[in-house]
């Protein structure tokens, strides 16, 4: 057997400039990962679904609200017929639904109000008394209480001719509808960013996994088990993830704070009323931001998982 | 340590690229496998790292039948083994430090247990100077010996080197192979993929002799 001189293959054990070497560099090169078109990707998605999620909280606030005030009144209508003393009947129909358990405030409408009502489909300057004009009577439900209002409609129906109760049902159902569909349609919205970015992920993923397959080549080779080469991608593109989610929910964020200080400058502006009186105070509140963080880091983790899932279907067809 | 039974490979539905083979590694020992071009010695050595499962036969290596085992099992089993490729396959991006301390890092092992050990190997390789440079700007001999340093730094308890001198001129050639065989002396049983036949005439050991997907051993 030949004998080995190890100064052959041995060097000083000088060290350049003294210091020690580190493990300082990512397994995975940084370039090799398409980082910033995926964080603009992420931010973009993050920012619609941001939007989508205060835009949706915001309906579904106002519209519980105009169901809330609404669903706490009852209109009693008493119409007029000929022969009928409609200021009679408009005193039993008011005395009823005072008497009545649950009720707690009663006030109908006078002449004056009710022509008031009309002002908008009639002009000023109406005599009432020249029409057939029904008169209305406001009932305020008392809080927390649950009036039966079927008895109520039997009772003034019965004892007040030409009256009947409206317990606005019909338009709180439409109300409810609208909203259920404006909450089902954010939804769905959010369901196809959520699957574009879980696409892009995957996409962006397989592209970075193609560039390094010698790199997981050679990690298999040194003993590296699929999950530690899969958490290596994984934490890459948690960290691209939360980046591109800080940025496009953050901008969001910034976008209802602004909304909300928009219109509180512009209290009194006829447009920002109308907005107002649709949207409410277009603040999405504690919980909205609550929401739109939770959002940030949701995706984050999508984006991650994502990865994480590409990476190990790639290595099985890898092996 | 290695025990092949009446292995055979193909791939896919092509013809059997190894037939029958029925050989033993044993510990300590240090073999030369050699063959013409094409003869199916990158199939054997893959086999033996683990890295393709034959289509039929029976593979036991550290005393696991392999066929057995899943993908995180064969990683574990993957430790014991060193590989040294033709080409190096060093990691472009990482420092030569970084490359041979690889096999430490994907254990899990904290660097302060390793570094001083990486860098003894380094220096006993002859790159105690280059172990900052990074893989493009070192020579091909020093790209070898980094190769295999990183293939001998876990001490694995077999070595696999495909054509470890086919880059370089007939004198590192010669010091690779003392290098080889101080490794085996150390305890590591050692396979060389070679058809360079001035090199296996060096020294003396067993050869594995691969013709037409059947082997043949001298011992």
């Amino acid at each position: 057997m030949m004998d080995m001189p190890k100064s052959d293959l041995t060097a000083p054990t000088r060290m350049t400039g003294g210091l020690r070497p580190r493990n300082e560099t990512p397994m995975i090169p940084k370039n090799s990962i398409s980082g910033r078109a995926l964080v603009a990707v992420v931010a973009i998605m993050t920012f619609l679904a941001s939007l989508t999620t205060g835009a949706v909280m915001l309906v579904r606030a106002s519209a519980s609200e105009w169901q809330s005030d609404v669903a706490r009144e009852v209109t009693i209508q008493v119409r007029p017929a000929p022969g009928r003393d409609l200021d009679a009947a408009t005193a039993t129909a008011a005395g009823i639904a005072r008497a009545f358990p649950g009720i707690a405030e009663v006030r109908p409408y006078s002449k004056e109000e009710s022509a008031r009502l009309l002002e908008p489909w009639l002009g000023t300057g109406l005599t009432l008394d020249e029409l057939p004009v029904p008169r209305l009577i406001v009932a305020k439900l008392a809080p927390d209480a649950a009036p039966d209002l079927a008895q109520l409609r039997k009772i003034v129906g019965e004892q007040v001719p030409g009256a009947s109760l409206d317990d606005h049902r019909g338009w709180i159902d439409r109300m409810g509808t609208m909203a259920a569909t404006a909450v089902a349609a954010g939804i769905g919205i959010l369901v196809l960013m959520f699957a574009a970015t879980m696409l892009s992920v995957a996409f962006a993923t397989r592209g970075a996994m193609a560039a390094n397959r010698p790199v997981i080549e050679v990690l298999h080779f040194v003993g590296a088990k699929d999950g530690y080469i899969a958490g290596l991608f994984q934490r890459h593109f948690l960290l691209l993830g939360l980046k591109g989610g800080v940025l496009g929910g953050g901008a969001a964020l910034l976008l209802f704070a602004f909304a909300g200080l928009f219109s509180g400058w512009f209290v009194g502006n006829a447009s920002v009323s109308q907005a107002t009186a649709l949207f409410g105070s277009f603040s999405i509140g504690t919980t909205g931001y609550i929401s739109v963080g939770s959002q940030i880091v949701l995706i984050a983790v999508v984006t991650a998982w994502t990865s994480r899932q590409t990476v190990n279907r790639t290595l099985e067809t890898i092996d | 340590m290695v025990r092949f039974e009446n292995v055979g490979l193909r791939y896919g539905l092509g013809p059997e690229v190894l037939r029958d083979l029925t050989f033993r590694v044993e510990p300590h020992s240090f073999q030369f496998l050699t063959g013409p071009s094409g003869a199916g010695k990158t199939s054997l050595l893959r086999l033996l790292f683990l890295s393709i499962k034959p289509t039929r036969g029976l593979i036991t290596q550290f005393g696991h039948d392999v066929a057995t085992l899943g993908k995180d099992a064969l990683a574990t089993l993957r430790r014991r083994i060193g590989i040294v490729f033709q080409d190096f396959r060093l990691l472009d991006h990482m420092t030569t430090y970084e490359n041979v301390a690889l096999p430490f890092r994907v254990m899990g092992r904290h660097e302060d247990s390793y570094r001083d050990e990486v860098i003894e190997l380094l220096n006993w390789v002859g790159l105690g100077e280059r172990m900052w440079a990074l893989p493009p700007v070192l020579s091909g001999g020093e790209k070898q010996r980094a190769a295999i340093a990183r293939a001998v730094i876990a001490r694995p308890q077999l070595l696999l080197a495909d054509e470890p001198t086919g880059n370089v001129d007939p004198s590192l050639a010669q010091r690779l192979l003392r290098l080889f065989i101080e490794l085996n002396k150390s305890g590591t049983s050692v396979i060389i993929a070679t058809h360079d036949i001035a090199l296996m005439d060096q020294y003396d050991a067993r050869r594995l002799v691969l013709h037409d997907g059947r082997l043949h051993v001298y011992d």
